[in-house]
């Protein structure tokens, strides 16, 4: 049991360590900030948003910001406020819950590729590779036409898609450490294969896949944003980010506020998430770029 | 010209830290060298050699600042000049030759135009006069084939030639000044014996000034003239090199000295306490006082000044000790060995393990192999062949030769990590199961291996007590708590403190990393370990003190040992048995004072030669080419192609018998025993004789 604590202690001081490295860095400063901001207006904004998200004030339609709408109201008279600081909830949710399921299978899997090696890790990293050829914009808007849009299908699908590529990472990283002494030496001494994966393996990979985690969220945010834009993603009458610059982007000469704010929203976190990712990555000693979004 | 060509006075450079405090790395240095002098600077890993070196050049590392002093090459100040002039003193007058040649050249760009770049730089040469200046540097070094070599990229050729190639790079601008940075680490001692007669040749041929950085005392004693030894950032030391061998005046020389394992002593070198202190692990008074036997309260207040000893000698002598009266009558020259206790003679050894007739090959398998032999390509021989060894409980066999001779391969398939292809391992009197995952876990507690570098056998994310406990878990029905326990004892067994426990990897020194891995080996109470070159990736100091750690071990617990390693002198202070490999062949197997004195294999005599004992003006004998043969030959004798004794084309042809020169000590040559004791020399210094004796007296 005395195990625990002393992991924790240990496990403690390495994100002690990381995260002053993580303040160190300025932009990695900015980017923690802007990306707290945003996970607490989307955790509190029910409780603090003036109106609720279909609320329709009809006498203020496409107004410009006042007092009682600081945004401004889209073309049904609905605040933009209220809207915006809703409308990030579901897609970070989403996001945050595909990318967890894509590291987990991706990670998973890519780390037993590189430690069974051999002929299985030949045949299934050439069915990667075969995936990975198809855009995964385009996996994914085949899926969610096939099997129609809800939270799980869209939390399956984008996990599915992200977890692809995260094979390719997670077992690059670990070929690094598979022909390594300490794993010889489990391996001379006589360890259950399971236990040099969990013990040996998966404890100097945390790190690559933390980062794996972080970017790949970002970029199913982006993802999301873009179903719901075209229809497939976030459906009405959820507020979503993506769906709000579709509504009102005909009206964008008229009333630019329903197509601003959203855009804005969206953009700031995704520029958050990344400019914290990038120096966590550095934090931990990893380079990002040379590392495509897929 | 009388004027000195390098004066570094009072130099002290440091970096700052975060927190804004200046950390001294090098301490108030005060050197000269004259013109066409070769100094060696030793010192243990972290003493501040290569930075001293590197400001030689004027070179700082990043974050780098001079504190105090100067370097003053030719008079002119080297930090005080600007970039473009430092740049032309860099490279022409000043060159340095680095440790690993192969990172130091393009891996892109022939090696022709890499030394040619020099000289268009520096010189501003062209045309024919261009290559024909290339082609004389490369015949300057000895490389073989020139007008070939030149359109080589660095890959396609061998470490050793490489490093001749960037000694030749290094002499490109005829510098007045060579900074040599542990230019033969991690080069085969054939290999390292024609560097080190290269680099001495040069010397004597253009009069370049040498600073030779090095912890190996056997390269300083063999190039150089003078020897300034370093410690915490000061040169503690400075003197003719015959002098300092002959009677170091600081106790940290006599400590290293003393620790450097001799071919001409059968015992274990004497271990030096404790670690140089890092970079800021600032302590008022001498630095050495927690190492020293001489401290007292002097040393502890009162930083020594580096003064001159009056002793008779070539050159002044200087040293930085309060006590050097007090250490020379002391009579303590720091040559002392301590007889490893060997097996008990009387007794008949039990046979441990028995490797007979096994073959193992890295060559494909399977459907490959099918497809190679279908085109008629021939089966490449075997990487290891015919092996037969025994090794008895609780004794040490040696396997000993140079890089690329199978000696981990062999470890490895003992090990159960590389099945051989043919051949039998009986482990106590069982067949061993040739994978390691179908062996029953008494045989996995049975058998442990250490390795070379801790770096990478502990695992970087573990605590000391992960580490410990993961045998003690697998191999021994015990709870927490009694693990918990037996590893603070393991720790204590190899004398460190259970306070290590909660410790990484990442926070330890190299010498305390390999102690660590070491008591996990023991946890197993293993019957055999494995120790493929336990000691080559650390200090000489430290080598000693983990030689001494595994002897003791063994003496305690009867454990046996498979002691890999390529150093002749360690082996010979660690084994009772040595086998003596060539290209996974056998050549010579025997008691320890038996391969040490003729007859020798052909092979055991060229290693032999090629690495005496630590001693000034000590000459190598370069009876074999420094050549790496790829693979071993298909017929005949392994040694064929480089052997100094070849009799004909019976050494192509047949394999060598097994002659028996004494009880247990086979050599495998064609040439007849009584011709070879005529014709060989003892190689090692005849003092070797009388220690030899005390040794089988103790036993």
């Amino acid at each position: 049991m005395s195990v625990v604590p002393t992991r924790l202690a240990q496990s403690l001081g390495w994100f002690a360590q990381v995260w002053r490295s993580l303040r160190r860095s300025r932009q990695g400063t900015i980017g923690l900030v802007i990306v707290i901001v945003h996970m607490f207006i989307a955790v509190a904004s029910p409780y603090i948003v003036p109106y609720a998200h279909h609320d329709i004030d009809g006498k203020n339609r496409l107004a410009a910001p006042s007092a009682d709408h600081p945004f401004g109201t889209d073309s049904f008279g609905r605040d933009l406020f209220t809207r915006v600081l809703l409308g990030g909830r579901a897609a970070i949710g989403v996001a945050l819950l595909a990318a967890a399921i894509a590291v987990l299978w991706g990670g998973l899997l890519g780390i037993l590729l590189a430690f069974i090696g051999g002929r299985v890790d030949e045949v299934v990293m050439r069915l990667v590779d075969a995936l990975l050829a198809i855009p995964g914009l385009l996996v994914v808007l085949l899926i969610v036409v096939a099997l129609g849009t809800g939270f799980s299908v869209l939390i399956l699908t984008l996990g599915y898609a992200y977890g692809v590529s995260t094979v390719r990472v997670a077992r690059g990283a670990a070929l690094s450490f598979v022909a390594s002494d300490f794993i010889t030496a489990a391996r001379a001494r006589g360890e259950r294969k399971t236990n040099i994966v969990l013990r040996e393996l998966i404890p100097n990979l945390l790190d690559v896949l933390l980062v794996e985690y972080v970017m790949r969220a970002s970029w199913a945010l982006t993802a999301i944003s873009s179903l719901s834009y075209l229809g497939f993603g976030i459906a009405p009458p959820t507020p979503d980010w993506g769906r709000m610059v579709f509504e009102n982007q005909v009206m964008l000469a008229v009333s630019p506020w329903g197509t601003l704010f959203p855009v804005f929203a969206l953009a700031s976190l995704i520029i958050g998430i990344n400019l914290a990712g990038d120096a966590l990555s550095k934090a931990i000693g990893l380079d990002r770029s040379q590392e495509a979004p897929t | 010209m009388s004027q000195k060509l390098l004066e570094v006075e009072g130099l002290t450079t440091g970096f700052r830290t975060q927190a804004g405090q200046v950390v001294p790395v090098l301490r108030n240095v005060s050197l000269e060298m004259q013109r066409g002098e070769t100094l060696g600077l030793v010192g243990e890993s972290g003493c501040g050699k290569t930075t001293f070196g590197m400001t030689l050049l004027g070179h700082l590392r990043p974050g780098g600042q001079v504190i105090a002093g100067s370097v003053r090459f030719e008079g002119v100040d080297l930090f005080g000049l600007a970039p473009d002039e430092l740049a032309n003193i860099r490279g022409q007058r000043v060159a340095v030759i680095p440790q690993s040649a192969s990172s130091a050249l393009t891996p892109t760009m022939r090696v022709g135009e890499q030394i040619a770049e020099v000289l268009t730089l520096h010189l501003g040469l062209a045309g024919t006069e261009l290559q024909e200046r290339v082609l004389e540097l490369l015949t300057q070094v000895h490389l073989p084939k020139v007008d070939e070599l030149v359109r080589r990229f660095p890959h396609e050729l061998s470490g050793g030639q490489l490093q001749r190639v960037a000694i030749a790079m290094g002499l490109a601008g005829k510098p007045e000044l060579l900074v040599l940075d542990e230019p033969t680490t991690g080069l085969d001692v054939t290999t390292q014996a024609h560097i080190l007669d290269l680099l001495r040749e040069i010397q004597e041929s253009t009069g370049t000034a040498m600073l030779y950085i090095s912890h190996d005392m056997g390269a300083i004693a063999r190039v150089c003239d003078r020897l300034a030894v370093m410690y915490a950032g000061e040169i503690v030391e400075d003197g003719g090199i015959a002098e300092v061998f002959a009677d170091p005046v600081h106790p940290y020389t006599r400590g290293l000295l003393g620790s450097v394992p001799r071919l001409s002593y059968a015992g274990l070198p004497r271990a030096m306490a404790g670690r140089p202190p890092a970079p800021g692990e600032d302590s008022v008074g001498c630095a050495f006082v927690p190492r020293c036997a001489f401290a007292d309260e002097t040393c502890k207040t009162i930083d020594p000044a580096l003064e001159p000893t009056s002793r008779a000698g070539t050159l002044p002598h200087l040293v930085q000790c309060h006590h050097w009266q007090r250490v020379v009558a002391s009579g303590h020259s720091g040559q002392m060995r301590d007889l490893k206790v060997g097996i008990d003679q009387g007794v008949q050894p039990e046979p441990l393990l028995d490797l007979a007739e096994v073959d193992i090959t890295y060559a494909k398998r399977g459907l490959a192999a099918l497809v190679a032999r279908w085109r008629g390509e021939p089966e490449p021989p075997m990487t290891v062949s015919s092996f037969t060894i025994r090794i008895h409980r609780g004794e040490t066999l040696a396997l000993v030769g140079e890089s690329g001779s199978g000696k981990s391969t062999i470890a490895r398939a003992i090990a159960g990590l590389l099945p051989p292809r043919e051949g039998r391992i009986d482990f106590g009197g069982q067949d061993l199961a040739s994978v390691v995952e179908s062996r029953p876990a008494e045989m996995h507690r049975k058998i442990q291996i250490i390795f070379q570098n801790p770096d990478a056998s502990l695992n970087p994310r573990h605590t000391v007590k992960q580490i410990l406990d993961a045998p003690l878990r697998l191999y021994f029905d015990m709870d927490q708590k009694g693990r918990l326990d037996r590893s603070g004892a393991l720790l204590e067994e190899v004398r460190l403190t259970p306070r290590y426990l909660e410790r990484h990897p990442g926070q330890m020194s190299g010498g305390e990393k390999q102690r660590v891995a070491v008591a996990r080996a023991f946890a197993a109470e293993p019957d055999l370990v494995l120790c493929d070159e336990v000691t080559s990736a650390l200090d000489v100091s430290v080598q000693a003190a983990v030689l001494e750690l595994l002897a003791g071990l063994q003496a305690d617990r009867g454990a046996a040992y498979l002691f890999i390693s390529h150093d002749l002198a360690v082996v010979r202070a660690i084994a009772d048995r040595v086998a003596v490999l060539y290209q996974g062949r056998i050549c010579e197997v025997g008691p320890v004072a038996d391969i040490y004195a003729p007859p020798y294999h052909p092979y055991t005599e060229t290693l032999l030669a090629a690495a005496p004992d630590p001693a000034p003006g000590a000459r190598a004998q370069l009876l074999a080419k420094d050549v790496q043969e790829a693979e071993p030959p298909v017929r005949g004798c392994c040694f064929q192609r480089r052997c100094p004794r070849r009799i004909g084309s019976i050494c192509d042809d047949e394999t060598p018998p097994s002659q028996f020169a004494a009880a247990g000590h086979v050599i495998r040559c064609h040439i007849p025993l009584e011709e070879l004791r005529e014709s060989q020399v003892d190689l090692i210094s005849p003092s070797s004789v009388a220690t030899h004796g005390v040794a089988v007296d103790a036993q």
